[in-house]
């Protein structure tokens, strides 16, 4: 019989590519069998990878950066194999904060920013985040470091499992969060907070989950790895018609292990939020799985990472960098998608932020169009020559 | 960093809301010696409950979600807050990977030596096998439960529809999940869904 290849991941709309890829069928067409483990905490997730309960898993993208980098004091190395999602992350905050920040036009991540930082003033702000080594935590760092710096104190970030997010911020354990849906739109429905930023108004295309394995796995048995990516790759361009996005909201909705329900899994993938009182906010590319070659994983995104990473923990910043690159597998990428991906960029690496507008760039068949990945500062990051 | 003194009892904390299920873990680690334990119950507030305990040992269901959240303890660097690393395995054979089998994760404070956790961890990791194991049984006793039910929810849609006696719609199914390779349960639930679709 043939071996199942389990792969653990959160419940979670961004699982949406696995769970598509599982019931289309399409893991089958490429001779797999697929089995999602749905995993109660990011921890226990990587442990299931170590220790070889999973061989694949949905990664929060700062994860396997983190663990190359020896933070978190656990051993064991991961990569990146691609992305899984770009964006897909709301802030939102209490209606006691949002009184402090006064009016926010929502989107604005600079008047948020600023307010935000205004209000932590008077009194500390603090803020939940699912995992310490995760795109929401560096979100949020990155957007009140730009606005401020804060003040030590000022500003307190917290680790909240994002089901108990909605509780935390009811019970006053935390002023704001920022998390992944369905968590952000729960606090909303629940009447706990209303919602000011979609992430990508602070990174206009931030890798958010990626595709994680052991080191080594995927060279070691390429056709297995190779089957598995490409037919996420094939679900991930499903996911892109609109058309289809009723019926992968079905799917995950009928998929017990993930106890969402129709309602909760639109949002995102529409792009159409609940802000809160004040209605409804369109985020065009709230959540991408495929557009913009938004699987590929770039080096420099490991190295931004890494970057970012490094400077909180006074790290080196080139040897992380150099770290980060190395997690981030756009060679793997390339040989074991290979010929399926419409286009593939010739480069491996880019300048993260540099883009305002859709724009063409060098590709294997010239028809790449990069999606808009500019910092909500204007800023870029250029990686520090590698080695 | 302020090591543990050899002399004083360790300190443990037990991350569990089920009341049976944090006192069935004390009275184990009680019985295995002398331990001060600690349980906290409420997710809420559960870094600083845990935080002011100042926990030589923390124990955690390895299904808890709120498991992240004693990582980010694990990382935190402050002077009020002493080092807490996730326990791995490096003077016992296996012991972590037992801890893994048996759905318990271990938090131990850094400069505690393999000996003195030792008792702990093994008595832990017993108990939370236990505890697995009974909740296993009440699910597979639940699911043997609601299948009962879908089949007998099949079966009557088949006597309506086919006007035929109980036995013969329960043979029906039967051999029609014989055929299709699949389990009774799998088959009466599709006719179940069927029926629900078809009205």
């Amino acid at each position: 019989m043939r071996r199942p290849l389990r792969i653990a991941h959160l419940p979670l709309v961004d699982a949406a590519p696995l769970v598509v890829a599982r019931d289309l069928g399409l893991a089958e067409a490429e001779g797999l069998t697929l089995e999602l483990v749905a995993a109660p905490s990011w921890s226990a997730l990587r442990d299931m990878l170590g220790t070889g309960q999973a061989e694949a898993a949905q990664m929060l993208s700062p994860m396997p950066v983190a663990m190359a980098l020896g933070l978190g004091g656990v051993p064991g190395a991961v990569e990146a194999l691609q992305v899984l999602s770009v964006n897909g992350d709301v802030i939102g905050v209490s209606p006691a904060l949002a009184a402090r920040m006064g009016p926010v036009r929502f989107g604005d991540a600079g008047g948020a920013g600023a307010a935000l930082l205004a209000a932590a003033r008077r009194a500390p702000v603090r803020i939940g985040v699912p995992f310490p080594f995760s795109m929401h935590a560096e979100l949020v760092h990155y957007l009140l470091e730009r606005c401020g710096p804060p003040a030590p104190g000022e500003i307190v970030i917290r680790t909240v499992p994002p089901p108990l997010m909605a509780d935390a911020l009811g019970a006053g354990e935390v002023d704001a969060f920022c998390v992944g849906e369905p968590w952000g739109s729960d606090a909303v429905e629940r009447g706990a907070g209303a919602l000011i930023l979609p992430g990508r108004a602070i990174w206009a295309f931030s890798p958010e989950k990626v595709l994680a394995a052991r080191t080594g796995w995927a060279e070691a048995q390429p056709a297995r790895a190779s089957a598995l990516m490409r037919a996420l790759h094939r679900a991930a361009r499903w996911l892109s018609a609109p058309a289809n996005l009723p019926l992968a909201a079905e799917m995950m909705a009928r998929d017990g292990a993930l106890g969402l329900s129709v309602e909760m899994v639109e949002p995102a993938l529409t792009g159409r939020l609940r802000a809160g009182s004040s209605g409804e906010a369109h985020v065009p590319g709230f959540l991408e799985f495929h557009a913009g070659a938004a699987a590929f994983p770039w080096r420099s995104q490991g190295a931004w990472i890494a970057d970012r990473l490094a400077r909180r923990h006074g790290l080196d910043r080139k040897a992380a960098q150099a770290a980060g690159r190395r997690v981030f597998r756009s060679d793997l990428y390339r040989r074991l998608v290979g010929d399926l991906a419409a286009d593939m960029p010739g480069a491996s690496s880019k300048v993260e932020g540099a883009l305002a507008v859709p724009t063409a760039v060098a590709s294997r068949r010239g028809m790449l169009t990069l999606r808009p990945d500019a910092f909500f500062d204007g800023r870029v990051f250029e990686p520090l020559p590698g080695e | 960093m302020d090591r543990p003194d050899p002399s004083r009892d360790l300190r443990i904390v037990v991350v569990e809301p089920d009341r049976d299920r944090a006192l069935m873990i004390v009275d184990a680690l009680r019985a295995a010696g002398s331990y001060e334990a600690v349980v906290v119950g409420q997710t809420s507030g559960l870094a600083r409950r845990v935080a002011e305990a100042a926990p030589d040992l923390v124990l955690i269901d390895l299904a808890s979600p709120s498991r992240d959240v004693i990582e980010e303890l694990a990382l935190a660097s402050s002077p009020m807050e002493r080092p807490v690393a996730l326990f791995v395995d490096e003077s016992e054979e296996g012991l972590a990977a037992a801890a893994i089998d048996a759905g318990l994760s271990a938090y131990v404070v850094a400069g505690l030596t393999g000996e003195r956790i030792k008792p702990v961890l093994d008595a832990a990791i017993a108990r939370f096998g236990m505890i697995q194991r009974m909740r296993a049984e009440l699910e597979a006793t639940r699911r043997a439960l609601e299948e009962r039910k879908v089949i007998d929810r099949a079966k009557g849609v088949l006597m309506k529809a086919r006007g035929i006696p109980e036995d013969e719609a329960y043979a029906l199914l039967r051999r029609t999940a014989m055929s299709q390779n699949k389990r009774l349960a799998e088959v009466a639930q599709a006719l179940v869904t069927a029926a629900d679709l078809l009205g």
